[in-house]
C-alpha cells in the first residue's frame, strides 16, 4: 500500500509499505477514503516530539472502510463506512470506565502520561496512523462508529478530532451565559472551540492569531471578533482595555508548542527542543483572562518541561483544565449540532491534497502557505 | 468594570446573539454538554465486552515505560527499534521514569541519531533520500510562497532559520565525506 512516511525533521515521502494486519482479535482493518494533517503533526514533523522514529506513518484524523475485521469483532462488518476517533482506547480501564478515552491505560506501553494516538510517535503508542491507504484500527468494536448516511465524509474526518477538541476545548471553559471568551489560535482547533463558545452561551468571542487570512476565517466561520497580535506591541494589555481592564472570564489556548509571538520562546521549543514547547499562547491566557477565570488548554505541547507563568496563575486564582480530547464522547451531541447546521466542519477546509504530493501539503501547512487552515489527505 | 462590583456590560444581551449566532445557547445548560462532568461512570458505553482485553502477542521485545506495571495489552508494532538509534531508545525506556529529564532528551536525541542512520541507510537502498522532494520546498512556488509572506506575520522573522536547520545536517555531512576522501587520496 502506499503511506506517508517519516524521513526525518521537515522530511516526508510516499513509500510502499506492507498493509497492515490484524494483530489482536479486536482489530480491524480500515481502508481510509479521507485524512487529514492536523497541526499538531507538525509537532511531529518538526521533530519536536520524542521516539518519532523514521518510517512512521503519521495521521490520526481520517475516515474509511472497513476491509477486515478481527475475529472477536461484534460492532462492525467488512464494507461498513466508520469515523475513527484519534484516540485508540479499550473501554474499560479504570479511565476509559469514566469516560476518559483519552487516557486510556491498556494501549500505550511507551508513557503512561499519555494514552494511545494514531500516527502520533512510540511516545502515544508506536501506531502507524491514517495519511495511507490502510491503517490498523486496534479495539474496534470500541473507538470507531457508523457514519450516518447523512454527514458528509469531510464533516465526518473533522469530528474525528479538530471539531471535537474545539467543542471539548469551549465545555472545559465552563462557559456561563454572557461570558467573555478569548481564543488563542484561529488554527482549526481554535475556530472550532470560537464556535463552540457561542453554543454555550458566551456573550462575546474574541479570536487572536497573526495570519490575517485565518481571522478572516474566525470572522466568517465562528463569527468572532478578531485581533491580530502583530498590531499591539502588548496584547495582554489590549486585550485588559477591551474588557474595561476587567480580563477575559474565559481563556482558550489552542496554539500549544509552536506559538509565535516570542522570538526567544518560540525558537528555544520549537528550533532548539528545549522546553516541551513554546507557552506563548498559554502565558498570555494566563495574564489576560480575569482573576478566578477559567483557561481551558487545547494546545498540544511536549511531554518535557516548559516556561509556563505558574505565579501568576496562582496568584490570580485560575483554573486550568486541559486534557486531550475523548472524542467519541463528545460525537452524539456534536453531530446534533451539525446536523442542525449549528455548526459546519467542512467549512474550515481549504486544500485536499493526494496521498502522492503529501511532502508539499506538510510544507505548505508548516509554513502557512497560500492561505492554508486545513489540508485534506486523498489516499488514491 | 474591575474596580466596582458590576460586570462590564456586552454590546449584545443574549436575545440579539441567539438571532445572529445559529445555535447559541444550545449547550447553555451543562447537562447538555457531554464532558460536564469531566468524570461519568460507564464502563458500557464504549461497546467494550472484557473487562481486561486479550493479550496482542509480543512478537519482539517491546519496550515500554518503566511507569507500567506490564506490558499493555494492545501496543503499536511501527518501526521497532534498530541501530544505534534503537540502542539508545532501549537505555532510556530500561533506565528512566517519564519523570525525569534524561528520558525525553535521551529519545530526543535517539530521533535525531534515527534520521542520521536511516539517510545513511537510504544512500545504499533504491531509494536514496532527496532533501528537496522530501521537504516539499517546491511547494514554494507553486503555493505563493512569496506572497504568502507578505504583510504583518510574527513568524517572518524566524522563517530563515528553518532552511538552515533543515539543510545543515546534509552540508556537515556533505564536508564530512569531502574531508574523508581529502584525508584518503593523502
Amino acid at each position: 500500500m502506499r503511506a506517508m512516511t517519516y524521513r526525518g525533521p521537515y522530511r516526508v515521502r510516499v513509500e510502499e509499505k506492507d498493509r497492515p494486519s490484524i494483530e489482536h482479535p479486536n482489530d480491524a482493518i480500515v481502508r481510509v477514503t479521507r485524512a487529514a494533517i492536523c497541526g499538531s503533526d507538525l509537532h511531529l514533523y518538526h521533530g519536536m516530539m520524542p521516539d518519532t522514529r523514521v518510517g512512521m506513518t503519521f495521521g490520526h484524523e481520517f475516515v474509511g472502510v472497513v476491509d477486515e475485521v478481527g475475529g472477536s469483532v461484534r460492532n462492525l462488518k467488512v464494507g461498513d463506512r466508520v469515523m475513527v476517533p484519534f484516540n485508540i482506547f479499550c473501554g474499560t480501564c479504570f479511565f476509559c470506565a469514566r469516560g476518559l478515552y483519552s487516557n486510556c491505560h491498556n494501549v500505550n506501553p511507551n508513557a503512561t502520561a499519555v494514552g494511545g494516538i494514531y500516527g502520533y510517535s512510540h511516545t502515544c503508542g508506536g501506531y502507524d496512523g491514517g495519511q495511507a491507504e490502510y491503517v490498523r484500527v486496534p479495539f474496534a468494536d470500541v473507538g470507531p462508529s457508523l457514519l450516518p448516511d447523512w454527514l458528509d465524509e469531510e464533516d465526518a474526518v473533522l469530528l474525528t478530532d479538530a471539531m471535537a477538541t474545539g467543542y471539548f476545548g469551549a465545555q472545559l471553559g465552563d462557559i456561563k451565559e454572557g461570558d467573555v471568551v478569548v481564543v488563542f489560535g484561529a488554527g482549526p482547533v481554535g475556530l472550532a472551540a470560537a464556535a463552540s463558545s457561542w453554543l454555550m452561551g458566551a456573550g462575546r468571542v474574541i479570536v487572536i492569531d497573526h495570519l490575517d487570512y485565518r481571522l478572516e476565517k474566525a470572522r466568517t466561520f465562528a463569527h468572532a471578533e478578531t485581533i491580530n497580535f502583530t498590531e499591539y506591541d502588548d496584547i495582554v494589555v489590549h486585550l485588559k482595555k477591551l474588557t474595561e481592564h476587567l480580563g477575559a472570564d474565559v481563556a482558550i489556548d489552542a496554539v500549544g508548542a509552536e506559538a509565535d509571538g516570542n522570538l526567544v520562546q518560540h525558537v528555544t521549543a520549537a528550533k532548539f527542543k528545549l522546553q516541551g514547547g513554546s507557552p506563548i499562547a498559554l502565558n498570555w491566557a494566563i495574564d489576560s483572562v480575569r482573576k478566578g477565570g477559567t483557561i481551558s488548554v487545547m494546545g498540544a505541547y511536549g511531554p518535557m518541561f516548559s516556561a509556563v507563568k505558574f505565579g501568576d496563575a496562582m496568584n490570580k486564582g485560575l483554573t486550568l483544565r486541559m486534557n486531550q480530547c475523548p472524542v467519541k464522547r463528545q460525537w452524539p451531541r456534536l453531530l446534533e449540532h451539525v446536523r442542525n447546521g449549528y455548526l459546519k466542519p467542512r467549512d474550515m477546509v481549504t486544500h485536499r491534497i493526494p496521498l502522492e504530493h503529501i511532502a508539499e501539503g506538510y510544507h505548505m501547512f508548516s509554513a502557512k502557505l497560500d492561505g492554508c487552515i486545513k489540508p485534506l489527505i486523498i489516499p488514491s | 468594570m474591575a474596580y466596582t462590583p458590576d460586570k462590564p456590560k456586552l454590546a449584545e444581551n443574549s436575545e440579539q446573539l441567539r438571532a445572529r449566532i445559529p445555535g447559541w445557547g444550545a449547550d447553555l445548560d451543562p447537562k447538555d454538554r457531554p464532558s460536564v462532568p469531566r468524570e461519568q461512570f460507564d464502563p458500557t458505553f464504549g461497546g467494550a465486552h472484557w473487562e481486561f482485553p486479550e493479550r496482542q502477542p509480543e512478537r519482539w521485545p517491546r519496550e515500554r515505560s518503566i511507569e507500567h506495571a506490564f506490558l499493555t495489552p494492545v501496543f503499536g508494532t511501527s518501526c521497532p527499534p534498530k541501530g544505534l538509534s534503537g540502542r539508545i531508545r532501549r537505555y532510556s525506556y530500561a533506565k528512566y521514569s517519564e519523570g525525569r529529564a534524561a528520558h525525553w532528551l535521551l529519545l530526543l536525541a535517539s530521533d535525531r541519531v534515527d534520521a542520521v542512520e536511516s539517510t545513511l541507510r537510504s544512500f545504499v537502498s533504491r531509494r536514496p533520500d532527496n532533501p528537496i522532494t522530501e521537504t516539499g520546498v517546491l511547494s514554494e512556488g507553486r503555493r505563493h510562497g512569496l506572497s504568502s509572506r507578505r504583510g504583518r506575520r510574527s513568524d517572518k522573522v524566524h522563517h530563515p532559520l528553518d532552511p538552515i536547520i533543515v539543510a545543515a545536517p546534509w552540508v556537515l555531512g556533505a564536508g564530512l565525506v569531502y574531508a574523508v576522501v581529502r584525508r584518503v587520496r593523502g
